[in-house]
This record gives C-alpha cells, structure tokens and sequence, in this order.
C-alpha cells in the first residue's frame, strides 16, 4: 500500500525520487511535473518491471485525488 | 513488485498546478494566467480604511488592489469605482467581495475572452486553495493573445513560402 505525501515532500524528494505519471499518454504530452516519466496505469504493471529501478523510491501521481 | 518504497501523491497534478509550479511539456512556454499576472500588485487587509489604502495605491502607480487576509487568500478586490468611495469606510464595505478568480494553468487566449465577455479589467490569479498568485490585467491579456497569433501567422507564412 502506497503512503500518501503531499506536495511539500514531492518538492523535498525531487531528484532522489522517480516521479511517475499514471495518466494517459495524451495527457503527459500537454504537461506533467518536471523529471516524471509517463507509465498510463492499464500498462503500470507491465512497464514498471522493465523502466523502474527497484531499488530507488517511487512516487506516483494521477490528476487529483477523484 | 518489491520496489523499496511507492509513495502517492493524492493531490495530483492539478494541486501542483493550481500552485503556480512549473511543468514539463510541448506547450512549455505558452503563455498563462499565471505567466502574465503581474506579482507586484498592492494589496490591503479588511482592517484598513479605504483612505489609507487609496493613496497606497495612488503611490504605486496602480488604480486598483487587491482584499486578502493572512495567509494570502482572496477575499475581494478594489477596482477604480471602489476606490472612489468615501475614505472613512472599511475595506470590508467598499470592495467587490468574491471576485472571480482564475487558475495560474489557464491559457491566455481562454483569460483574454474571458475577461472581454465579463468586461473584468482585472482577475486576479489564485492557488486552488484560493491564495493569491498575481494579478491579470485585461490589457495584458490581450496583448499576450495577440502576440502569440501574431507569431503563429508568421511561422505559417514562413512554412509556406
């Protein structure tokens, strides 16, 4: 189960984190926070195995909370 | 899947915008609310008068304010005819309370319809909890929108010839 963080500590994390947006492709293209890679969560699963370094925290972000 | 730690951040990407943070993308560049809102508008708090708060702003050059409280949230705003008002009032029975306000994201092309369809001459920009990130100036607005064009229409006419 994730931990739920706030905007403050994804500021505090940056660079030490890899930031992860789980929105659709199209979305990603029209902006996404900076440094985050774009893994649409149908595929997450699938792609997190071979582009994530298990090794090195995750954050994940959507839209908003919906 | 045995990564070390995932972390959510809940918010989202809406609550780093709406914050005025910057972002990523092919549209980086284009210009914003939040882009072209000017930062250096004056503000004032519920407790002054309208007297002291109207030379304020006579004093920086500007013919309208701001109303926000503490922690920098919008409560209303002073425009020209507000301003006018009789200097002895408070704040909170001259200004215009609950104004509109707008998302530092939106683009300038949406802000400059906006503010010509509600004749605003002002608008101010906000965070999503409300607090206040600048203020956008309908002639600014339109300025930026025409500009913009004005440099699409050259890049056609370069293509084309």
């Amino acid at each position: 189960m994730p931990r739920f963080i706030e905007r403050a500590e994804v500021q505090k994390l940056a660079g030490r984190t890899r930031l992860v947006e789980v929105l659709p492709a199209r979305e990603f293209e029209k902006n996404h926070l900076p440094g985050a890679i774009n893994l649409p969560l149908r595929q997450l699963e699938t792609l997190a195995r071979h582009t994530l370094d298990p090794a090195r925290p995750v954050v994940v972000y959507c839209w908003d909370s919906a | 899947m045995g990564f070390v730690e995932v972390m959510d951040y809940v918010d989202g990407k809406l609550d780093w915008v709406a914050a005025g943070l910057p972002t990523e993308s092919k549209d980086a560049g284009k210009p914003t609310a939040g882009s072209i809102a000017r930062h250096d508008s004056p503000t004032c708090e519920l407790s002054e008068s309208l007297g002291e708060v109207k030379k304020r702003v006579r004093a920086t050059g500007w013919d309208s304010c701001v109303v926000i409280n503490s922690e920098q949230v919008v409560l209303g705003t002073l425009g020209k005819k507000e301003l006018t008002g009789d200097p002895e009032l408070s704040i909170e029975r001259a200004m215009r309370s609950g104004p509109s306000t707008y998302r530092p994201f939106v683009p300038i092309g949406e802000m400059a319809h906006e503010l010509v369809d509600r004749d605003l001459p002002i608008a101010p920009v906000t965070t999503s909890d409300g607090r206040l990130v600048g203020l956008l100036k309908r002639e600014d607005a339109l300025r930026a929108f025409h500009e913009g064009r004005a440099h699409r229409r050259d890049d056609s006419a370069a293509m084309a010839s």
